[in-house]
């Protein structure tokens, strides 16, 4: 296997690993809370590192395992407490775990083999070199091993826990009176996002695990309503993002997981002004539809209720809009048989005034326009 | 004391100085539960410190301040756009503008480093801070950044009051809201900026909401929440300084903000009104009030059941059926009643004395009473009341007990046809 085939390989994993668990968290408003964990997970993966003395996959999948949970545990506390609000008690506790970590990885330098600068941006790099041995044998580079199994686990708590983890999502209330215990699922889930963190660590670091927690799912919830799809989608920006993310380091000679995240950022950008339905260009062509249909419906109105034909000069000063204007939604009125023009002067139909009268105009073009 | 060298003194002004500055804003920061504002825009500095420096070429702080200004700023402004323009909510917004600002800033880092020149930059020390490479030169321009920063926090104190607590109050009254806003963003981001070096990206929200939460519980006033935020940044600042460079391989920042996390954790546990100890407390003694007030009232019924004999002795063993409660339970509510005088526990059992019969008739007639008044006047069914007169018997107080006696016409039993008894101490009859 190609380096460049295994990195790439590892990031996917790790996007889609990542774009699962953080769809939920999207969805249930607790991108930070992800965050927090990410950082948080730290002086876990150091624990377990002491206490084995060497970079053994499962004991740090428990550490960050059990260090998540408990993340997730002291910020309900602090919160339910009602001295610190939701976004303090998470503003207080990541920093405090994330700095014991740090003096841990400090104080024991000598016994712990993780440098400081790949927790915060990850050793990608890496990933060919660091192999798995079996009987002696290479099997292959660990990072895509780990990373796959997270995948695997999260794809079977996906699906296998989908129907509940939609219900308490879209509606906790309904969950619970059907006996669905959210607050059971919660600490799943965020023990999820614990060991997809872990996985990812050694890989993308700390921070951009946050990217492809929250960026890939983000973009997916711009383009889609449908759960499923949105799953879907976010593991596919989520795959893309690392294949770009490749390309883009290589080219600039960069951190991967820098430009994984980067290129996260980038189609989230393309989502967030093109997506059909909820992009920033089809709102603007929305509100540019409503306006039209609001002038066409001020302009009908009037000349039903002046009685008489208007000179265009008239309607301009009446409507004090810009020639142009006034000549584009005249011309468009007309178009459809509602006003007739003669000469310099306009007058409404029979036809415009039954479209007046039963049921205005503007709601017409609307019930077309979401038809 | 310890002798500091020279280095160790810079870096104990540094860390104290951007203790105070991040203390004092902070405070505006947790009240507009914005807290992790300061976290994104910590993150998004860095594109803005690289791109400050790729641009001149120059370590100095002014373009790596004015870089991660624009930076700053830049990241606030996506995030109001990203609530404002799409169904994603702000905790979205924050983790996006963070996490992607951050993977181009480490982007444009790790392609200076491997530029020809930018080999020797440091720039990665904003990353976790290197305290220890501050210089003096660092520490005026940190000075004079915080001077300014305080300077205008005073200044300004009325208006920022206003943001923090009441924004549409303030736009009722004609203060430029919007604009305030972007001010206060603009001292978080000259706070991050000033606290990249010493403590770095990850850790400067600590500097900001910790010591601003720990404040909270100590007051309930903004201006001493403030200065006592600024004291306790300053504090944890001096002190990680202290002890990083006592033992020498710690790292200053993340001592800083676990030092802050202890006096936080002191805060919430030990502050006064607020204090979860002393809540803690409270609630027990209210607890124990009750537990006392219980087995004074079931003795009198069990006595009332006997045929109005209350101060025969009654054995412990029955007493612990009637609420269930083990042997050690009852021991402690008696002994307690005991030696207040209320009840006499010998050989023979627990008996009520004089005192304790007096304090059962109080609580009997509230119960009793309450009872009578929501089947009288709430038109509750007689088997729907028990449960709210138990509760109602230890929080309604005796001159309020004397009114509803009053209200209801002295009257003779409860809804159960059971006698309301009444102390002798109660005020007279005024029928």
């Amino acid at each position: 296997m190609s380096p460049s085939l295994t990195i790439i390989l590892v990031g996917s994993c790790v996007a889609a690993a990542c774009a699962l668990v953080g769809t939920f968290l999207v969805l249930r408003q607790m991108a930070l809370l992800g965050d927090a964990i990410s950082h948080a997970v730290l002086p876990g993966i150091v624990i377990a590192f002491l206490m084995t003395g060497e970079r053994a996959p499962l004991p740090m999948v428990l550490g960050a395992g059990a260090l998540g949970v408990l993340t997730v545990f002291l910020v309900e506390a602090f919160h339910r407490t009602r001295r610190l609000k939701e976004d303090a008690s998470i503003g207080v506790v990541f920093p405090a775990l994330f700095s014991l970590g740090v003096v841990l990885i400090t104080k024991y330098a000598g016994q712990v083999d993780l440098d400081l600068d790949c927790v915060l941006y990850g050793e990608i790099a890496y990933a060919p070199l660091d192999l798995l041995f079996f009987q002696e044998q290479s099997i292959g580079p660990k990072a895509l091993w780990v990373n796959g199994a997270v995948l695997l686990a999260n794809l079977l708590f996906v699906s296998l826990l989908y129907k509940e983890l939609k219900l308490t999502t879209f509606d906790t209330g309904l969950a619970a009176a059907l006996g669905f215990s959210p607050i059971v699922l919660h600490y799943v889930l965020m023990s999820m996002v614990s060991v997809t963190v872990v996985g990812a660590f050694e890989s993308v670091g700390a921070i951009l695990v946050v990217a492809m927690l929250v960026v890939p799912p983000a973009t997916a919830y711009l383009l889609t309503d449908r759960l499923l799809v949105m799953l879907a989608g976010a593991v596919g920006c989520g795959v893309l993002s690392s294949v770009f993310g490749y390309w883009l380091a290589y080219w600039l000679d960069a951190s991967i997981a820098g430009a994984m995240a980067t290129v996260s950022g980038i189609l989230f950008a393309i989502a967030f002004v093109a997506s059909p339905r909820y992009g920033l260009l089809a709102r603007l062509v929305r509100q540019r539809q409503l306006g039209r249909d609001m002038a066409e419906q001020l302009l009908l109105l009037h000349l039903q209720s002046g009685g008489t034909p208007q000179s265009v000069e008239q309607l301009a000063q009446r409507f004090s809009w810009r020639r142009q204007r006034l000549e584009a939604v005249i011309a468009r009125v007309g178009n459809r048989g509602w006003v007739q023009r003669t000469n310099g002067s306009v007058a409404i139909t029979p036809l415009g005034e039954r479209a007046v009268e039963e049921r205005g105009v503007a709601p017409l073009r609307h019930q077309e326009a979401t038809a | 004391m310890f002798e500091l060298s020279f280095t160790a003194r810079t870096v104990l002004a540094g860390a104290t100085l951007l203790g105070i500055v991040g203390g004092a804003l902070g405070s505006f920061a947790l009240l507009r539960r914005q807290s992790l504002l300061g976290d994104a825009l910590a993150h998004a500095a860095l594109p803005g410190v690289c791109l400050g420096y790729f641009l001149t070429g120059s370590k100095s702080p002014l373009p790596l301040f004015l870089g991660a200004l624009a930076a700053g700023i830049v990241g606030s402004l996506t995030i109001l756009a990203i609530v404002r323009y799409t169904r994603l909510k702000e905790d979205t917004a924050i983790g996006i503008v963070l996490s992607v600002f951050f993977g181009v800033g480490i982007v444009l880092l790790t392609h200076i480093q491997k530029l020809p020149s930018g080999n020797q930059s440091g720039l990665d020390k904003f990353l976790f801070g290197q305290a220890a490479t501050l210089m003096p030169r660092d520490v005026n321009a940190m000075a004079v950044l915080g001077g300014v920063v305080l300077v205008l926090v005073l200044l300004f104190f009325k208006e920022l009051r206003v943001l923090a607590f009441d924004p549409d109050f303030g736009a009722s009254l004609g203060f430029p809201m919007r604009r305030l806003e972007v001010f206060l963003t603009t001292l978080l981001v000259t706070v991050v900026v000033v606290g990249l070096q010493t403590v770095g990206v990850v850790l400067i929200v600590a500097t900001l909401i910790t010591p601003a939460a720990a404040a909270r519980q100590w007051t309930e006033r903004l201006g001493v929440m403030v200065l006592l935020s600024a004291a306790i940044g300053g504090f944890s600042g001096a002190a990680g300084a202290v002890i990083s460079a006592g033992w020498a391989r710690l790292p200053t920042g993340p001592v800083i903000v676990l030092v802050a996390s202890a006096i936080l954790l002191v805060s919430l546990l030990f502050a006064p009104q607020r204090g979860l100890l002393w809540a803690w407390l409270r609630e027990r003694a209210v607890a124990r009030r009750i537990r006392r007030e219980n087995l004074l009232k079931d003795l009198y019924r069990w006595g009332e059941q006997a045929g109005d004999r209350w101060q025969e002795p009654v054995s412990p063993p029955l007493v612990m059926g009637f609420r269930g409660q083990t042997r050690n339970q009852l021991a402690g509510v008696a002994r307690r009643l005991d030696r207040q005088g209320l009840v006499h526990w010998d050989d023979a059992g627990i008996r009520l004395t004089g005192e304790g019969l007096e304090r059962a008739r109080s609580i009997v007639r509230k119960h009793r009473l309450w009872e009578l008044y929501l089947t009288r006047r709430l038109d509750l069914r007689e088997d729907h009341v028990h449960r709210d007169a138990e509760a109602m018997e230890h929080a309604l107080s005796d001159a309020n007990a004397d009114r509803l006696d009053a209200l209801l016409g002295y009257p003779e039993a409860d809804p159960h046809g059971r006698v309301i008894p009444r102390p002798a101490t109660t005020s007279p009859r005024v029928a």
